[in-house]
């Protein structure tokens, strides 16, 4: 069987395998002047990739006795990481080079981490859960102190590496009194343990995990890393850090309590939308006194990931979908943000300071234009994708019995929509400016920019038909 | 006799104290280093006792993959805080404060 095996893993194999031959073909030959190929290469091996897993795969299979599983959400989960992975690469080309950042290995970490996030999205056991989360926070801490002669990314690498090392060991120690009281490692025996209701030590397994999850995908109260990690890292990681592994922490959670603790969800359900209730709070408060744009997408960041909470907080397969079309949504709108983030600078240094934004709309007025539809978007304003995001999983919570959480969504939706309309209001109304951004902007970025802004209206056509695509995933999932 | 109850008592002591120590701390980031160690080596034992008391290998196998992967982060957490110092010029806990969060 193990040909079986192998095939199965094949995406994962080739880009590891990618990842290896690159880093010693770059350290034995010219390395860093191979950076601004590589970087093309690995992202267009990334799409290549979401291309074939979307295309080949069908059904469910696993692999190595239950350790991964090929379903249709993973595959779902796995082509949202590589795309957006391979964006936010080509997007971060331009700045890293200004800015003597283009390291050879910043592709090939990315491409290691990457390996990492879809190993989570397709671990059937909590040894590859394990594996594959270490794998890409690893990658992770040092692409996070990447520029490592600023106090700034050093101090955001290292606060990340003791908070994810921390969360990683809550974790652990769930994944191990899991073990104990269900005697197995893998989901599937795990379900199987919890048939006739959960016992006192699974219980707190399953706490202890739920913890190491709500750190990893940065949820109110284990956010306090998030603001430091997102101010301090260069732009363009910062616009990783927000896209891809945010997808593949709440795949993964999803996963576990789905696939391992489906059948008590009574059980984990409170504990989950009491995260989601108080991410969507802490998130749209804390924001509002930002004045860095970075620091404000963090809780940004905190906020959707309360609201992406709130459909798995359903415990149906509805809520799993609803979470999967968020998600995607929130994806293609933070990467249309980050393109406008990484274009802002003021004699070619990065400006990341809201106040200089002011009259921007009068400078340039498209991107002003495109950036505008983007906050409207994540603030949930009706006619655009983020409104459709939101309500999706406002019904999730709703028709799941949770009307109260769907209330709190919604009022919580209203404190958001403030800071990102301050921005607007700056943008359009603010007082001129000594401090003014250059205009500048290469094509890449503004091409993100605009196509990301297009997809928040044209999208409300039809979602791009990832609605069945999710329902699948989520029926793949939930059964 | 010592039974399973005993050895996940003193992992639980020890992962306890690795929190603590990770949170009480005001002196130096390598006593940070050393507290996740102590937790992921609690975690360990966790894993050991049950696999023996289960007869089930799968325990064993973990903590193989754990070790392995706390080596790899202890090597990573270094070489950030190099980097750390050759910036900051110390590595007090207290010094880790350019941005607030």
């Amino acid at each position: 069987m193990l040909s079986q095996d192998l095939t199965t893993i094949m995406p994962e194999i080739i880009l590891s395998l990618f990842a290896m031959g690159a880093l010693l073909a770059a350290v034995y030959t010219v390395k860093d002047k191979a950076a601004p190929l590589l970087v093309w290469i690995t992202s267009g091996l990334f799409v290549a990739l979401a291309f074939w897993i979307a295309t080949t795969g069908e059904g469910t299979t696993t692999a190595f006795s239950g350790m991964f599983v090929d379903d249709a959400f993973s595959r779902f989960a796995k082509v949202a990481i590589l795309l957006a992975a391979a964006a936010v690469l080509v997007m971060s080309q331009d700045y890293m080079a200004k800015r003597d950042l283009l390291r050879f290995e910043y592709p090939i970490l990315i491409a290691l981490s990457v390996v990492g996030m879809m190993m989570m999205v397709s671990a059937g056991d909590l040894m590859s859960l394990y594996m594959g989360l270490e794998l890409q926070s690893l990658a992770l801490y040092v692409v996070a102190s990447l520029r490592r002669d600023s106090i700034k990314s050093t101090e955001a690498g290292l606060k990340y590496f003791v908070l994810g090392a921390l969360s990683s060991g809550l974790l652990l120690y769930g994944a191990s009194l899991t073990y104990g009281f269900a005697g197995t490692t893998s989901f599937a025996g795990i379900i199987e343990a919890t048939d006739g209701g959960v016992s006192l030590g699974l219980l707190f397994g399953l706490v202890f995990m739920t913890t190491g999850f709500a750190f990893k995908v940065s949820a109110a109260p284990f956010h306090m890393w998030t603001p430091d990690v997102y101010e301090g890292s260069p732009t363009p990681v910062t616009a990783f850090f927000a896209t891809a592994p945010k997808i593949a922490a709440m795949a993964l959670f999803a996963r576990v309590m789905h696939d391992a603790f489906g059948r008590s969800v009574d059980d984990w359900q409170q504990i989950v939308a009491f995260l989601s209730v108080l991410s969507m709070f802490i998130g749209g408060i804390a924001a509002i006194g930002q004045t860095d744009i970075k620091r404000l997408m963090a809780y940004s960041s905190i906020a959707h990931m309360g609201f992406a909470l709130m459909g798995l907080a359903a415990g149906t397969a509805f809520g799993v979908q609803a979470m999967l079309v968020y998600l995607v949504i929130y994806v293609a709108m933070n990467i249309g943000t980050f393109a406008f983030i990484l274009s802002m600078e003021k004699d070619g240094m990065p400006v990341t300071n809201i106040a200089s934004l002011q009259m921007y709309s009068k400078r340039e007025p498209l991107k002003a234009l495109a950036m505008l539809i983007l906050l409207f978007s994540l603030a949930g304003v009706p006619p655009m994708l983020g409104f459709f995001g939101k309500f999706y999983v406002l019904k999730a919570a709703y028709d799941a019995g949770l009307g109260w959480l769907a209330v709190a969504g919604v009022v919580a939706s209203v404190i958001g929509a403030f800071y990102y309309l301050r921005i607007v209001f700056f943008m359009y109304f603010g007082s001129e400016q000594d401090v003014q951004l250059d205009r500048n902007g290469s094509p890449v970025l503004w091409g993100f920019l605009v196509a990301s802004a297009a997809v928040m209206i044209l999208g409300v056509v039809n979602l791009f038909g990832i609605e069945p695509l999710a329902e699948a995933a989520s029926l793949a999932l939930v059964n | 006799m010592i039974g399973l109850e005993h050895y996940l008592t003193v992992a639980a002591a020890l992962f306890v104290i690795g929190i603590f120590g990770l949170f009480l701390n005001r002196k130096n980031v390598i006593i940070l280093l050393m507290s996740i160690e102590l937790m992921l080596l609690a975690v360990n034992i966790n894993f050991v006792a049950f696999s023996s008391y289960l007869g089930d290998l799968a325990g064993q196998v973990f903590t193989l993959f754990v070790l392995t992967v706390a080596a790899a982060e202890a090597a990573i957490g270094l070489a950030i805080l190099v980097c750390f110092f050759r910036n900051r010029g110390t590595i007090d806990v207290e010094d880790v404060n350019v941005m607030k969060g």
